[in-house]
Parts: C-alpha cells; structure tokens; sequence
C-alpha cells in the first residue's frame, strides 16, 4: 500500500465500505428519476428535435441556408467542429493520460468524463458530415475500390486525416469507456430485481463474473489502451489544427497551432467536465466522491492550460508583428480592431483572464464560482474558434471581396440541436449507467485516507455517515453538507477533554444536562440522523448522557459550548450544522 | 466423477488474500476468485499466470503499421500517382511526412481494436453470455474462493473444508457435482 498524507483530504469522504459505494452509485439507477429529470430531458428533447428539424431542413435544401458566402466559406460548421471535438478531449485525457500519472482522482470522474467526450465527438462529426451536403455519400471519405477507377481519397490531406483521427479516437474511446463499464453493469446486473431490467443489464454486462484471471486481464487492457490513447489523444487535436495551420491562409499558418490547440481543447474539455459534474454530484448525491479537493484538482488544469493558450494568444499577435509579414500582422489588427474586434474581446477575457483566476484559493475550492467560470470558458472557447475561422477569412488579400459572415436561423438552429442531442444522450446516460466506475473507485477505498481519517479528521465525524441509506429510504441526512469543508479541528481523538479537570468535567455535564433535560439509553434516538453526527460522534454523545433529539433541539449557543468542552473532539461543528434545529425538524417526522 | 466445489466467501480483499496464502502454503490449489474489483497480488498467490494481452496489442499494431504503410503506398504511389500543386510524390520516402498521421491513427486503431476484442473472446464475455459468479453479491462487497476437492487430492474434502473454516470466512458453500 502506498504512504497516504495525514492532512490531505481523503479521495473518498466518510467510512464507506464496499457495499456503500455500489448503493451510492445504483441508487440514481434504482430509484424512480426525479421529476427534474424528465423536465430536463424534455427540454432537450425538444431543443433536439429542433435541430434535427433544421439537419433535414439543410439536406433537403443545401447548404445556401446557412451563412456561408463566396468569402467566407467555412464558418459555423467548423467553429462547432472544433468546439465539440475540443470538448471531446478531456474524457481521454482524464482516463489516460491520469492512469499513466497514477492519479487517482481521476476515478471519480472518469467515468463521466469519458462519456461526454464520446457525446460530444458523435456531437462533433455531425458537423462535416452535414457539411458535404450529400450526406448519403459520406463513405467516399474512406479508401473503398469503387467504380469511379482508380480513383482514391487524398492521402495528403490533412481533412483526410481528420476522418482517420476522429473516427479512430472516437472508436476507442467508446471502447475504453466499455470495458470499463462491463464490471459495473455485472454489479448492478446482480442487484436488478426486474426480470427485463436484469436480462437487459445482463446483455450489456456481457456475463462479467469478476474472475482474477479476468481482473488481470482487465488491468492490463485498461493500461494498454490508456499508454496507446495518450498519444491518440495529442494527435487529435494536433491534426484538427492541420486543417488550418497547413493553409496558406494568414492567421492560419502558424506552427503554434498543434500545441495551442490542443491546450484549448483540454482547457475546454475540463471545464465542460466541471459544468457536468457539479450538476451530477449534487443531483446523485456523489459528494462523497467527487468533493472539492476533486473540483479543485480540475481548476488547477483549468488554470494550467488557460495559461498556456493566452501564451499561445501572446505569441501569436508577437509573430504577427516580429515576422515582418503585413498580411498576417493585418490579419491579427483586424482581429483586434476589425468589425469581429467583439468576438476577439470575448475570447481574449474568457480565456486568458478568468483561468488566472484560479490561483486563488478562495476561488479555486469555490463550487459556485467554478461553475460560473466553467461556463465562461466554454464561451470563451468557442469565440476562439470563431475569431480564428471567421475573421482569417473575412478579409483576405483582395478587399474587394471583404464581406462579413451572418449566421442564419438553420446556423444556429443546428448548433442549439446539437447542444440538445448530447444533453439528451448525457442524460439517458446518467440516468441508466454507473456514473462512476464502481470497480475502480473500490480500489482506492482502502487507500483512501485512512490515516487522515484515524488522525487529523477523527473524531469528529467530518463527514457525516450513517450508514443508513438503502434502497428507497432517503431522508437526505447522509449529504452532510460539511463537506465542502476543510476540516478544522485539532488532532484530539479522545472523548474526554484532557484539560478539563475531573471535577469540572461532571459540573460542565451536570449542567448541559440541566439545560436540555436528561435521558437514558432507553429512549435514545439515532442521533447519526443529525448531519454531521457519525458513530463516533453518536457514541461520545451518549457517553455525555445526551441519546435523544429532545435533548439536543434544546441547545443553544450556551449550550453549544459546554458540549464543546465536554467533547474537545468537535469544536464549533455543533453550531456550524445547527444540530437543533436539525433535532427539532427529526423529532416532527 | 464426482467433484466437490467449495465456495469461501470473505467480506474483504486482505482476509481473502490471507486466506489464500494461508491455503496455499499448505498446498491447495485455489481454483478461482472472484471478486467485485481487482485484488492486487492475488494472481502470484493462486498462480494465474501474467497475460500476454500485451504482447498482443503490439502484434496488433505492428499489423496496422505495416497495412497502413502498404495500402498508401499501393493508392498513393502504385495505383494512382496524384500531382498535387505540381508536386507529384514518385515514391513512397519522398511522400512519408505526409503519411505519418494516418500510419499512426491506424496503428492505433488496430492495435486498440485488435486487442479490445481479443480480450472479450479471452474473457469469453461477449453480450449475452451467461454470469457465472457464484453469488450475485460477488460484484458488490463479497469475495469468493473456489476450491475443487478434486484438484487437491492431498487432502481429504473433510480435511480442505476445515482448512477453509479456519480462515476468516463469512459464508462457507459446498457443491456436489457429478
């Protein structure tokens, strides 16, 4: 086993055990879905519907009915292209890149992640595909024998390798995602109750049976296609940018490009990773799993490759000027200046200036902060591909071709439809999958901060379990909502305070007892109920004579801190939690 | 012939292992575990065997390489030699920079692919498949060991039971087979 921080904060909050990890992450699959739920997926349901209105709208008619003119001739489409494929970065990486650099964070979101990126790639090839206008020939991008001769696609070309990269990374990564998911369906195959439901999972769980000669197998597949989708993922989004960058184009022809890509899309990707999974953990009730240390982990790569595309940015506008070339310092002036100079301004504070943000702290472990930047980024993100598109195109070497790009209503109605589909799908997704990899997150249980939990956190139950959730009862006092705390107190495990001389000891309790009336262990109540009340805690309670909800809806302040000198375990976490009115609301249930 | 299949159940990864040790030390050979989540160590400790999957992906890849390298070499250079931008490609090296991404997407795809599904006829979990833990409990917090009587016939059902019995066990199922 490997050396665990004494202060970190634990991977995975509270005392689970096994059995609680599979309960957390089948609830959501087992239980009815909330009625925001089928609200939600209505809305995107409909959302969907419409863009698919104007996908058939704009293969019966052509491409004429969007925006595109003679100058300008590849704008919308491949501004979402790029977006959506950039978005579709972060699941990979996570899952790869992360397993390569044993991050074990990961586990908890890689699940999800994943699934989004193979979303937003389906999202993402929408866009050529309806771009070639004759959809129903799409296949002559692939090198098949056909009856035109000995007539085959261009190897040389970077669209062409488009085809290859995305295909290719969308196909394994979809693969990845499956294999890892067929251990969790087995679980959740062996819990299903429903004949259907169960034949059902049984089919997707492809008979898993947990041998260790499979688990072997399985770890060293998982390995593999992680040290092999590393580079696949770099190459991606590296000849996405060859798109551009292999043109002749001015603000296009740049050797930047690769690696400012590719830095854009895993800044993009994370922060549509963060948007996701805020909603998730909250909605799931994973905040156990995916808490703030996770949050902040992602901002910091957030704030990583933020840095590095506002360099990319700086370099860019420095080689326009240092190269000497007027075309492409025009090109980069017009940029900044020309009539787009709204959607540069955009990208520019988007992108560069709200990542620095994250080096605060305070903003960084900030839940409603990180969702507010993780939309500003994604904002930010696509500004950025249409400021390189459109305004490197607008006006080119010929002004009297200069003309400017209006996206018209099947333009955007195409983009809406897309953004509906995948939350659509994401939905569907979370509504029937594991939204964490169960088998993974097992592993790090054990390694999850047992010192920390035994040390500098014990004691004070820093996160409330109680053990008491199953199947259809929730009485929503296992979400604690300390959890978002950094833990306080001090490293005092014992029950009894030290300094506290026997004498005042028994004064302190006989009048706390006073206060909020006595009780015996006869009448006690399950004092874990109270959020922020664990086993521990429930037991150095009693040990002070206080067993019932009565007992504690009568505290006060006063209160408050003659329990606090009885029990040094957990100082202020009665007040911070509000245990009374927690007590008083559990005794009218 | 009749075979008895004993199932120890453990509620633990690490009371599972030592069991094993345990077991195994004294010459019994654990036939199977199964598990909810990899048990790191557990294959040295029953003797499975490291998989080649590895060694495979690499073939795979290598496979990929070479069609990849083959099949642009016959439609960009054999078949149909294309002048782009006056620049024709008469051979395969002249043209290599341009072929590099495509040779590597497919190798990986290849060798991602060809590996992926030669693990799931492996494994022979393919959709549809019957599960075959013995408890359903096994994918949740349960660890199974399978001993069979007749692959240690050392010792005596009655002897490997009690071996088992005294190993930190939460169930214990025996099964007659004939």
């Amino acid at each position: 086993m490997h050396r665990e921080s004494d202060i970190r904060l634990p991977l995975i909050l509270g005392d689970k055990t096994y059995h609680q990890i599979t309960e957390d992450v089948c609830r959501p699959i087992e239980n009815q879905a909330p009625r925001g739920w089928y609200i939600l997926i209505s809305i995107a349901a409909l959302i969907a519907l419409y863009g698919v209105g104007c996908i058939l709208y704009l293969i019966g008619e052509g491409i004429g009915t969007w925006g595109l003119n003679n100058t300008v001739d590849w704008a919308w489409d491949i501004t979402n292209f790029v977006w959506w494929v950039g978005i579709g970065h972060a699941g990979t990486l996570i899952s790869a890149v992360l397993l390569l650099f044993r991050q074990k964070w990961r586990m908890a979101v890689n699940r999800s992640a994943e699934a989004m990126t193979i979303f937003a790639v389906i999202m993402a090839a929408t866009f050529p595909g309806i771009h070639m206008g004759r959809i129903w020939v799409s296949y002559w991008v692939l090198p098949l024998p056909n009856q035109f001769g000995s007539l085959w696609v261009n190897f040389n070309s970077p669209l062409l390798w488009d085809v290859f990269a995305i295909s290719t990374y969308f196909s394994v990564s979809l693969v990845f995602w499956y294999i890892g998911l067929i251990p969790d369906f087995a679980t959740i195959r062996d819990r299903m109750t429903k004949p259907l439901t169960k034949k059902i999972y049984g089919i997707m769980s492809f008979g898993w049976s947990g041998r260790a000669k499979h688990w072997n197998r399985f770890e060293i597949v998982s390995l593999v296609l992680a040290g092999i989708a590393t580079p696949l993922v770099f190459s991606v989004h590296s000849i996405v940018s060859f798109d551009f960058a292999t043109s002749v184009i001015p603000g296009w022809h740049t050797t930047i490009f690769p690696p400012y890509f590719v830095a854009g899309a895993v800044f993009s990707g994370f922060a549509m990773v963060q948007t996701l999974m805020l909603i998730v953990r909250k909605v799931m009730k994973l905040e156990a799993y995916i808490h703030t240390k996770h949050i902040e982990y992602m901002n910091i790569v957030i704030m990583v490759t933020g840095s590095i595309v506002g360099v990319a940015y700086l370099t860019e506008l420095f080689m326009a000027w240092y190269s000497g070339v007027e075309y492409e310092s025009y090109a980069f002036l017009n940029r900044a200046t020309g009539p787009y100079w709204w959607a540069y301004a955009s990208m520019m504070t988007c992108n560069v200036i709200s990542p620095q943000l994250m080096w605060f702290k305070k903003l960084r472990t900030s839940l409603i902060f990180t969702f507010i930047i993780s939309i500003v980024v994604n904002i930010g993100m696509w500004f950025e591909r249409f400021v390189i598109i459109v305004t490197s195109l607008h006006r080119g070497h010929l002004p009297s071709t200069w003309s400017m790009f209006y996206p018209t209503w099947v333009d955007i109605g195409v983009f809406l439809g897309t953004i509906g589909i995948f939350s659509v799908l994401y939905l569907l997704y979370a509504r029937y999958f594991p939204v964490l990899a169960i088998s993974e997150v097992k592993t790090i249980l054990k390694s999850s901060g047992q010192n920390y939990k035994e040390g500098f956190g014990a004691g004070e139950g820093y996160y409330n379990e109680d053990g008491s959730h199953g199947h259809g009862h929730d009485d929503n006092a296992h979400v604690s909502a300390s959890v978002q705390e950094e833990p306080t107190t001090n490293r005092i495990v014992e029950k009894k305070a030290e300094d506290l001389s026997e004498e005042d000891f028994s004064k302190n309790q006989s009048t706390l007892l006073e206060r909020v009336g006595s009780a015996d262990a006869s009448e006690a109540d399950d004092l874990k109920l109270i959020s922020g009340v664990g086993p521990v805690l429930e037991k150095t309670l009693n040990s002070i004579g206080i067993y019932t909800f009565g007992q504690v809806s009568k505290m006060t302040s006063e209160e408050y801190n003659l329990l606090d000198s009885l029990a040094k375990s957990f100082p202020g976490r009665a007040e911070r939690d509000n245990w009374a009115s927690q007590a008083k609301d559990l005794m009218n249930k | 012939m009749a075979d008895k299949i004993i199932y120890a159940m453990y509620d633990d990864d690490d009371k599972l292992m030592d069991g094993a040790k345990m077991l195994v030390s004294k010459g019994i050979h654990v036939n199977e575990v199964f598990s909810p989540m990899p048990i790191h160590g557990i294959d040295d400790v029953i003797g499975v065997r490291h998989t080649r999957l590895g060694i495979a992906a690499f073939l795979y890849g290598l496979t990929g390489l070479m069609l990849a390298t083959l099949a642009m070499k016959y439609f960009m250079i054999d078949d149909w030699n294309m002048n782009i931008g006056g620049k024709p490609s008469f051979t395969y090296l002249e043209n290599l920079p341009a072929f590099i991404p495509i040779t590597f997407e497919f190798t990986v795809l290849c060798a991602a692919h060809g590996m992926s599904i030669t693990y799931l006829l492996r494994n022979k979990t393919l959709p549809g498949m019957p599960a075959t833990n013995p408890d359903p409990r096994t994918t949740d917090d349960r660890f199974v060991m399978e001993v069979r009587a007749s692959e240690n016939t050392k010792y005596s059902a009655e002897e490997i039971h009690n071996m088992i019995q005294s190993t930190d066990i939460v169930e214990l199922d025996v099964k007659t087979v004939k």
